[in-house]
């Protein structure tokens, strides 16, 4: 919260976000993603930064950029992938370096809590020769936030700020400082260094050369520190790990870096000279490990017995279980599952989520959808099982065109893209373009659900108000898709399921591009949980047993005895269920009182 | 719990591992962060962690809280848990092997029956009190749903699970009431209040399975 100093309770992304304000950060911008989002969101609480909603990760990336140019401090914060999506500007910007200090928040997800992958964004600072601190507590993530503006500005170069899922989301105490002024420096035209295509290749050089600085800073910054223990056993360690690490080995020396990337090669040379065993706990791949063996610190150590990946995963998220399992053998309790069977608990689209509406009609008809990224990637679940592909965002309808190509004429009309209104405007409307230019004919339906629904609502360009709920123009999609040349634009209320079916049908049919647009807000946005709806029952004696209300999957139905059951406090009374019940069995509570 | 034993408690565990897990949308979350809150403010180091996002889409939900006088990892290793506090009955089950030996499982009565995730139909496992008895753990079954209806609203369900384990945690009832009268709405208070007494009132009366 942008008010009260001193102790207070913070998950990872509020320190960052406390920490950059600390540190008279001016401009701040990201694209909503599991685990980074909360960064973007608590900087929007301090009235005297600029922060906005990005349309997506690239975009941010050079709004942040061009503030940094601008002579202001500025920050972008992304989800691991979102990196993938700004990787285009990154790689360059280590050329032309910075103006006000400039950070980038890469928040990894190991064990891939909410991603459609694993990747160690390590190595894109050592990809980018960019240098890259990784807090392993709420403190640390304040602290090395303000850190990486200092060491921004210090070396003319953009400062990866990394942390994972644990570090994002979990809370520890944190004591702020005030904040420190950094009013905006003049700005100053300096083509020579900013107009990298042209001088390049004289700005090439400057990076080589400002990594070996950095290594030699390495060597002196304060939180690559090494805690004292027993010369036997060694650990070298960072982030979250670190926390395991001090629980598997309390009497172990421990060389923590604070900053990962570059390494300082002497400390950690002269770190493994002093112990006979060290172990390299870190998460995902060998990335320390790795530099060991460039250092040569196997060869020239001899006797020195490192442990590492050769004991721990490099997939998935570490524990402490893991981690003393891994090198001391130390087995947990397993789950209860082998002995008593626990079924699993999937994540599911929530009762009268406009989305099941659309779903329920492409199972019907049989279609092959490509989906994307969000919530409603859970329509490829029971009962619906209605989505075949999904990868990232945005490869949805560029996918459906593909498959197109190859069989048009057995599947052209069966295929339909599948896409949210949020990830539509951050990269779904390129490949749509794309589709028009080279004459397809793919049908795509536009979910619009009027947010960013599976991070938690958050403003995007469709919606007509800003992160701050400031007035702002409202993207028209119909106009949109015309303006690209979708000739066949049709818009449904999912909750109207036979006119749902009715425009899928008719547009797969068309034999052109065309576009679904299926609007209805998400349920859970506030203005629309504050809409009473009466909910509804199964009548018992009315019930044929037939089971189709349960095909619309709606987790307020228990359909585990004969006649299902409705949850009173569970149903928001969308009626998509008794639209379906084909006996008049299902009624809101009071229509037989 | 009679002052000198929470305290004999408190100085054996140098702080306690409190684990709580339930459904996606339950408010595993909000009281995790009530207990963090309270602990903190009864001067211990504290920890918290959880994920946030699809998962919380009626998903399996599990949060960890530790506090002590200075804690490393925010995660709770596996049969390190003093205390889990289930919101939903087969999520008591699916991380009862956090708990430590003999430790404790206030388990909330209500069932939800998870979504399938291909053909074959859902099984919700049976006797899930006795089975967690037979394993040695302190099983407090509350029937959260019904009494927080007897108060006249389903929503201070999760109080009353937070006030049938506040006592076991050793801090103080006066640092509970505190902290939720600093971090509720005023309309709520008076709910909640009532919903941790009963809870706390359940927990001490409470014809508890345990198997010795």
């Amino acid at each position: 919260m942008a008010s009260g100093n001193g102790r207070q309770f913070f998950s990872g992304n509020e320190a960052i976000a406390r920490g950059a304000w600390e540190a008279g950060i001016h401009v701040a911008a990201g694209y909503p993603g599991t685990p980074s989002t909360e960064i973007i969101e608590n900087l929007a609480r301090y009235p005297d930064v600029d922060v906005e909603w990005s349309t997506n990760e690239k975009v941010a990336f050079d709004v942040a950029y061009g503030a940094s140019l601008a002579g202001a401090r500025s920050l972008v914060a992304m989800k691991h992938v979102g990196v993938n999506v700004a990787l285009d500007s990154l790689m360059v910007t280590p050329f032309s370096g910075v103006h006000g200090g400039f950070v980038v928040i890469t928040a990894d997800d190991p064990g891939m809590h909410s991603s459609q992958n694993e990747q160690d964004n390590r190595y894109f600072a050592k990809f980018g020769k960019i240098p890259m601190l990784e807090p392993a507590d709420s403190e640390e993530a304040r602290r090395f936030t303000k850190l990486a503006f200092d060491i921004s500005e210090e070396f003319d170069t953009p400062v990866f700020l990394r942390t994972t899922t644990r570090t994002s989301h979990s809370k520890s105490i944190v004591t702020t400082d005030e904040q420190v002024k950094h009013p905006p420096k003049n700005y100053k035209s300096d083509p020579a260094k900013h107009v990298v295509p042209i001088y390049g290749k004289h700005l090439r050089k400057n990076i080589d050369e400002r990594l070996k600085k950095l290594g030699l800073f390495a060597e002196s910054f304060a939180d690559n520190r090494v805690e004292r223990g027993t010369p036997e056993t060694g650990v070298i360690t960072s982030g979250i790990s670190y926390q395991y690490a001090r629980e598997a080995f309390p009497d172990a020396s421990v060389l923590k870096l604070g900053m990962i990337y570059p390494f300082p090669r002497r400390m950690i040379e002269d770190f493994c000279a002093g112990v006979k065993t060290l172990y390299v706990v870190e998460e995902l791949e060998p990335f320390i490990e790795e530099h060991l063996s460039i250092f040569g610190v196997t060869g020239r150590h001899a006797g020195l017995r490192i442990i590492g990946k050769d004991k721990l995963p490099s997939v998935f998220e570490l524990s402490p279980d893991a981690v003393r399992g891994s090198f001391l053998g130390e087995h947990p309790p397993a789950s209860f599952d082998g002995e008593i069977g626990v079924p699993v608990r999937p994540p599911v689209l929530c009762p009268g989520c406009p989305h099941s509406g659309v779903y329920f009609a492409l199972h019907k008809l049989k279609a092959t959808v490509t989906g994307d990224i969000g919530c409603y990637t859970l329509g490829a679940l029971p009962p619906f099982s209605a989505i075949d592909t999904t990868f990232c965002m945005g490869a949805g309808i560029a996918n459906a065109f593909g498959m197109e190509k190859v069989h048009r004429d057995t599947m052209g009309k069966k295929l339909v893209a599948v896409i949210g209104d949020s990830t539509f405007l951050h990269s779904g409307i390129a490949p749509m373009i794309d589709i028009v230019f080279n004459r397809g004919i793919t049908t795509v339906v536009l979910m619009d659900n009027a947010t960013t629904g599976m991070t938690g609502h958050q403003q995007h360009p469709g919606m007509g108000k800003t992160i701050r709920e400031e007035k702002t123009f409202a993207i028209d999609y119909e106009q949109l898709l015309r303006a690209i040349g979708i000739r066949d634009v049709r818009v449904v209320d999912p909750y109207d399921l036979a006119a749902t079916e009715t425009a899928l049908k008719e547009s797969m049919a068309s034999g052109e591009p065309s576009v679904v647009i299926s609007r209805r807000a998400c349920v859970l946005l506030e203005e629309e949980k504050a809409k009473t709806h009466l909910p509804y029952e199964v009548i018992g004696e009315l019930c044929e047993e037939c089971d189709l209300c349960l095909k619309i999957g709606c987790p307020a139905i228990d359909g585990s005895s004969p006649v299902p059951s409705i949850s009173r406090e569970r149903c928001i009374g969308c009626d998509l269920c008794a639209k379906l019940c084909h006996f008049d069995a299902i009624v809101p509570v009071t229509a037989h009182a | 719990m009679p002052e000198g034993k929470r305290r004999e408690a408190l100085n054996r565990k140098q702080g306690m591992n409190i684990l709580f897990s339930g459904v996606g949308g339950q408010g595993v979350l909000l009281i995790s962060e009530l207990v963090a809150r309270t602990a903190m403010h009864a001067g211990f180091d504290v920890k918290k962690t959880e994920v946030h996002g699809a998962a919380q889409r009626g998903g399996s939900v599990v949060s960890h809280v530790r506090f002590g006088p200075r804690i490393y990892s925010p995660l709770i290793p596996a049969g390190e848990a003093d205390i889990l506090v289930a919101l939903e009955k087969l999520e008591g089950l699916r991380w009862a092997h956090y708990v430590r030996p003999g430790g404790l499982i206030v388990l909330n009565t209500e069932e939800r029956i998870p979504a399938a995730i291909d053909a074959n139909p859902v099984v919700y496992p049976k006797d899930i009190e006795s089975f967690l008895s037979k394993k040695g753990f302190v099983v407090r079954s509350v029937d959260a749903h019904a009494v927080a209806l007897g108060l006249g609203n389903h929503r201070a369900a999760n109080t009353v699970l937070l006030g049938a384990m506040m006592d076991d945690t050793g801090i103080p009832a006066e640092q509970w009431t505190r902290v939720m009268t600093a971090s509720l709405p005023a309309k709520f208070l008076d709910l909640n209040l009532t919903a941790l007494r009963r809870g706390m009132e359940i927990a001490g009366s409470a014809a508890q399975s345990v198997v010795s």
